[in-house]
């Protein structure tokens, strides 16, 4: 690669503010997050005591996190599972039609521009107890829906948002996949006489595989993070932590509990989780240079 | 393709055009709630066709104060575009220019600012919310728009689409500019940025929608509602109600707030898709 040789500074004064940004907002951040997960800290900002590991003892041993850890699991999948299948199927509907393909992209897309707690606002709608079209619905059909006191229903209403905005997400790499696979395969595995069906599971579906695990990923990191808004806007973690994720109880302990340890070990454990995800991403790149 | 079959393409139309009606089904109840009063709105199930109100609901949310909130819409939207649009702005401008000084200079320390950016790839800002709260509040920067800006410029998604296309700029056109004696700020001016017009384009759209919906940081650090977005405005406004939650307003709000980067996802669509396949891997 040919470069610039001799400027000197001219490189340190187009970093600067690159640098300046990430060390005053996330290196030091990030730091004292570290250091305050080993402390514990009086909520009134009186006093803190260096207590070694007792922050995160306290969080694996407390109901409440594990609970948080078991919620956050169930969404992951079934956002991940349901946003998946979705737009894995339209997608195939998509990549086989001639005619319209562009349109069809363009009318699923943009629920990926609405914004979690919209998405979460707009379903809430649906479901409002009061005068919700599919609430309403659901009462013909003899269950009664009230996401504010039932735990299992305020669950299904942040899941059902987070699909409807991620499934957009998915269905653009579903389609581009597709739309790279090589028609002369398909056409060769026809020759053979392969039904559609038997072509799509042996030939289309394989070859998507590095896509999948692309999105599976990529799907959690929604969940973990981005769903935040769905819920505070929707449920508040409720009814009685039924949707409280571990992010959401990282807020909850930092801002509402005061409980500064605790917050920042739990910020500490996600770093690490997520740490976990983007090592497995780098391995399915890798994998992919390789092709 | 002689594999084709008529009937099948048939499904797949149908299929498509149900899941397009069904993803669009949650819009159109609040765009048609949205025109009801509150009172028409409550006299049973959410109605299918318009109301009396016309826009009068969005007109009254943009002019007057809504619920509690203490401000009105418009000034929410003029927040949220000041966010979104600093966002991208920022996040473009300081990550090309260090993506240029990473791929065109030599100079000491350059892997180690590499791996400094890169690793602000794996932490969003939701895992060290407390401390760069307390960051922000000690540089006196709650409700402000450098408070609501800064901090989430602070990722190197951006750095790194620019440092993955500048790789690929062939290197007999630095060679070329050299030749004729362009300085490094000419090169980046004249041929560089030109180049990179695409590549600004898809990023600015990705940067854009990124920066609107934000929710946890602007809940955050906006307590007054001069400076609060339009996106974390719904919550109150559905709390501040005293028993009914007021539909006809929430809705109107809330399509207020998802027009404008529906808006740009459409019209960019081209941009996007590419910048979104393209950055993620």
């Amino acid at each position: 690669m040919a470069t610039f040789q001799r400027h000197r500074l001219t490189p340190w004064i187009l970093l600067a503010p690159q640098l300046a940004v990430i060390a005053v907002f996330f290196f030091w951040p990030a730091a004292q997050a570290i250091v305050q997960a080993f402390y514990i800290e009086d909520p009134f900002g009186l006093g803190h005591e260096f207590v070694w590991f007792e922050n995160f003892a306290r969080i694996f041993t407390s109901f409440e996190y594990l609970r948080a850890l078991g919620v956050t699991a169930l969404f992951s999948v079934s956002v991940a599972v349901g946003a998946m299948s979705l737009a894995l199927l339209l997608a195939v509907q998509a990549d086989r039609v001639i005619h319209g393909a562009h349109s069809y992209k363009t009318l699923l897309i943009w629920p990926y521009a609405v914004a979690p707690a919209v998405a979460g606002v707009l379903w809430m709608f649906m479901f409002d107890p009061n005068l919700g079209l599919l609430s309403a619905g659901l009462e013909n059909l003899g269950i009664g829906w009230n996401h504010r006191v039932n735990g299992g229903q305020a669950m299904l209403l942040v899941i059902l948002a987070s699909i409807w905005k991620q499934m957009s997400y998915n269905f653009v790499f579903f389609l581009a996949g597709l739309q790279s696979i090589p028609k002369s395969l398909l056409e060769a595995a026809a020759i053979d006489g392969a039904g559609p069906w038997r072509r799509f599971w042996t030939v289309t579906f394989p070859l998507l595989s590095p896509t999948s695990f692309f999105l599976l990923v990529m799907n959690s990191v929604y969940v973990f993070f981005e769903t935040f808004g769905t819920i505070d806007a929707t449920t508040g973690g409720g009814p009685g932590g039924a949707t409280r994720t571990l992010v959401y109880k990282v807020y909850e302990d930092g801002f509402e509990g005061y409980d500064l340890g605790s917050s920042a070990a739990q910020s500490v454990i996600l770093l690490i989780l997520v740490g976990l995800l983007t090592l497995l991403q780098f391995r399915y790149i890798e994998r992919k240079v390789q092709y | 393709m002689r594999y084709r079959r008529r009937g099948l393409d048939i499904t797949s139309h149908t299929l498509l055009i149900l899941c397009v009606i069904v993803f669009f089904l949650p819009v159109w109840m609040a765009i048609v709630a949205a025109t009801h009063t509150q009172s028409s709105l409550y006299t049973g199930v959410a109605p299918f066709w318009f109301g009396s109100e016309g826009f009068g609901n969005f007109l009254a949310v943009l002019s007057d104060p809504v619920g509690r909130l203490g401000t009105d819409a418009t000034r929410l939207l003029v927040n949220s575009t000041i966010m979104a649009l600093g966002i991208a702005v920022g996040k473009i401008t300081i990550a090309i220019l260090a993506a240029y000084a990473i791929v065109f200079f030599r100079f000491p320390f350059r892997m180690l600012c590499f791996w400094a950016i890169f690793i602000t790839l794996m932490l969003p800002v939701e895992v060290r919310i407390m401390p760069t709260y307390k960051v922000v509040a000690g540089l006196g920067m709650l409700n402000s728009y450098t408070g609501l800006i800064l901090p989430l410029i602070a990722s190197a998604t951006a750095t790194f689409l620019f440092r993955q296309f500048y790789l690929t700029v062939p290197p007999e056109l630095l060679e070329a500019a050299r030749v004729d004696g362009a300085g490094p700020w000419r090169f980046l001016r004249d041929i560089l940025l030109p180049l990179s017009k695409t590549n600004i384009a898809a990023l600015f759209v990705i940067m854009f929608l990124y920066g609107w919906n934000q929710y946890l940081w602007p809940l955050l650090i906006t307590t007054e509602s001069d400076y609060m977005t339009v996106v974390i405005s719904l919550k109150r406004m559905l709390t501040s109600a005293d028993n009914l939650v007021p539909w006809h307003t929430v809705t109107a709000t809330a399509l207020l707030a998802m027009l404008p980067p529906v808006i740009v996802i459409v019209l960019m669509q081209r941009y996007f898709v590419k910048g979104l396949v393209d950055t993620e891997k």
